[in-house]
């Protein structure tokens, strides 16, 4: 087999284009989740096409529809290979991109997805191949329990959320990484939201000796617990995530805000690249982009730039590449870490100063 | 110790609060045998005008004490005008159909208030200032208990002990009693049983806006939905205290005050409603008519 490999990745110097694989949704209910990814492929390589190519060579997009199925995928994945796609573009979905995942890694294809969200998917290591350009799930509580031990250097923290799904599934995320990083976690505990006040929780956090709260879920609880902690002269620090990083929270929350903080996306909107890549979207398919577009514009950069400055497809080569090399994209200034996960997209701190949220630097 | 006042008090607080609109459904229940759900709505529209008036207010040049008094006395008023009119408007035509007709109306009223609110102000939520001052003799034992949570359990205190005595010993409240025991009864012997039954839903209407007024104020937040929640807390506190007693509400609303409190203290927040709503059941099994409730043959 290792030999049979040896031989097909010598068999692609001779290939005369650089073959970019784009399997993902592009039928089916799911389908707007994906053909996004396929316009912003052609855009980016038309792009380079028209300068000449890189290394010489052409880029040529081999589009497979695995209708986000994990079955669909690993024959997707399969005929991909195959077709001796150089490097791969996607998948979508989770379920399909895990599918398909260790396919391409036997056969030792770069794989970078705009879309799938998934956390075991470089959490763990598994996949050394894979890459992506959107945040994990887990990215507002890594970054939140991050920021707590390193900057903050709290020891003892109390986990509350809202017991709803996007508070609930950031808290656990949070709780398992305090723990996991020896930080005592003193309390994780459920509220009800709307509840009349919440000052026996706030003993709480008080009576277990919590020096950090980190809250998953919105603002409006979170602006009556802040409040009633700091009537009750408690100078605990409070953490939370983009559901209070909200102009609302401020303007109920008024002065009990002050010192609070919370993590939200990093802004695009202003980017220059990501304006410019909407506008050809516009202008070349006549509508505005789908979801994952900017995503998948930028993958697709960060992709042919590591081929680029690897001199060739080769799998160790790219790897390296993409991370060490910076790439200007319309998400922002991106590399990779150790486990695929993007550096400088996703999720940044905010405090409340002076009643504005302000990006902690 | 220290940690166990702390609950006891925020527990007390909490339950003053449901026990201030409790005394509502419990009197309105007492007298004409209705669940009045729209009753969690008077508590949001007293807190809504409570809001506006202060905000207007405060304007004027208006703070401190005068300004908490004043404005909480035009929210009463509002409110008590809201659950006179709904009387008239929703209950009345009503009272001689069969129970479950007001009760339907009832519960569509609260749904249309909610609404209006939400169209009239705003589906935000709303900083609500506090109007209720900090004082200096409370501030060595603030971080155990604030002015705010004083002036909760004194002002339901008041207004319990108030009513208590209004009903004893003016004539309305006589004819209130009358009416409760006996409605045709009543009217036979001259009572104005109208008038008793708007005066149940003015008095009524006003305590749930003092409620209002005062956890807004301590809280600092108020939005269109605020009354659904505490409408059903309060519900639960009347119906364990005895329905259509009047110290069962307090009673009922101080021991789920506390329960909550103390459940969510000691075991975890996330079972603050299963002991809550657990404890009902518990007591309604035991004694069906509530802790205080008198068990009423059906009348013929």
């Amino acid at each position: 087999m290792v030999a049979l490999f040896v031989l097909f990745a010598g068999s692609i110097y001779a290939q005369d284009t650089i073959k970019l694989g784009v399997p993902g949704a592009h039928s089916g209910d799911l389908a707007s989740y994906g053909l996004p990814t396929v316009n912003a492929a052609k855009l980016v390589v038309d792009d380079i096409n028209a300068k000449g190519g890189i290394l010489g060579k052409k880029v040529e997009i081999i589009q497979e529809d695995d209708q986000c199925k994990p079955e669909v995928a690993a024959n997707v994945a399969n005929k991909l290979i195959s077709d001796n796609a150089d490097i791969i573009l996607g998948h979508i979905c989770s379920g399909a991109t895990k599918a398909a995942l260790g396919i391409y890694n036997d056969a030792k294809i770069v794989t970078m997805s705009p879309s799938a969200t998934n956390v075991d998917l470089t959490k763990n290591g598994d996949y050394p191949n894979f890459f992506r350009t959107i945040s994990p799930d887990d990215a507002q509580a890594s970054l939140q329990v991050d920021f707590a031990l390193n900057t903050l250097k709290v020891k003892k923290v109390a986990v509350i959320h809202d017991k709803g799904d996007y508070g609930k599934g950031l808290a656990e995320f949070a709780k398992g990484y305090f723990v996991e990083k020896g930080a005592e976690v003193v309390l994780f505990e459920g509220i009800t939201p709307g509840a009349v006040d919440y000052s026996a929780i706030v003993q709480k956090v008080k009576h277990r000796g919590a020096e950090a709260v980190v809250y998953g879920g919105y603002h409006p609880e979170a602006a009556k617990i802040v409040s009633q902690m700091k009537k009750k002269k408690m100078d605990t620090i409070f953490i939370s995530d983009d559901g209070v990083r909200d102009e609302t929270f401020i303007k109920v929350a008024g002065k009990y805000a002050e010192g609070v903080y919370a993590t939200g996306p990093i802004d695009t909107t202003k980017n220059p690249m990501a304006i410019a890549a909407s506008e050809q979207h516009k202008k070349v398919f006549g509508q505005e982009h789908g979801a994952f577009f900017l995503n998948a514009y930028a993958a697709t950069l960060c992709l042919l730039n590591a081929v680029e400055k690897a001199g060739s497809a080769d799998f160790d080569a790219v790897v390296k590449a993409l991370k060490t090399e910076w790439v200007e994209t319309p998400l922002g200034k991106i590399s990779f870490d150790e486990r695929g996960d993007a550096k400088g997209i996703g999720f940044s701190m905010y405090q409340v100063k002076n009643g504005v949220y302000v990006e902690v630097k | 110790m220290e940690y166990f006042l702390e609950l006891f008090l925020g527990g007390l607080t909490r339950g003053s609060i449901y026990a201030l609109i409790a005394l509502g459904y419990t009197m309105v229940y007492g007298i004409i045998e209705l669940i009045n759900f729209a009753h969690g709505e008077i508590y949001m529209i007293g807190a809504f005008t409570a809001l506006i008036a202060a905000s207007v207010l405060s304007l004027l040049g208006l703070s401190g004490p005068s300004l908490l008094i004043l404005a909480g006395v035009i929210a009463v008023i509002y409110s008590s005008a809201y659950g006179y009119t709904i009387e008239k408007i929703a209950y009345k035509p009503l009272r001689q159909a069969q129970r479950l007709s007001p009760l339907i109306s009832a519960i569509g009223m609260s749904i249309f208030l909610q609404n209006y609110v939400l169209l009239a102000q705003t589906s935000d939520f709303l900083s609500f200032p506090a109007l209720i001052p900090e004082f200096g003799f409370m501030e060595p034992i603030s971080h155990i208990m604030q002015s705010s949570e004083l002036v909760i359990i004194v002002t339901t205190a008041l207004c319990t002990i108030l009513l208590t005595l209004f009903i004893k010993f003016t004539r309305i409240g006589k004819a209130m009693r009358a009416t409760a025991q006996d409605k045709t009864m009543a009217m036979l012997l001259g009572v104005n049983v109208n008038r008793v039954v708007s005066m149940t839903f003015i008095i009524g209407s006003a305590l749930a806006a003092v409620g209002g007024v005062l956890i807004s104020s301590h809280i600092g937040q108020i939005n269109f939905y605020i009354g659904f929640i505490a409408g059903i807390k309060a519900f639960t506190a009347a119906v364990l205290g005895g329905i259509g007693s009047i110290p069962g509400a307090v009673l009922g609303g101080l021991i789920l005050g506390w329960t909550e409190s103390f459940a969510t203290g000691y075991v975890s927040s996330d079972y603050e409603d299963v002991f809550a709503f657990g404890l009902l059941v518990f007591i309604l099994i035991f004694r069906p008519s509530g802790i205080l409730g008198k068990a009423s043959s059906e009348k013929v």
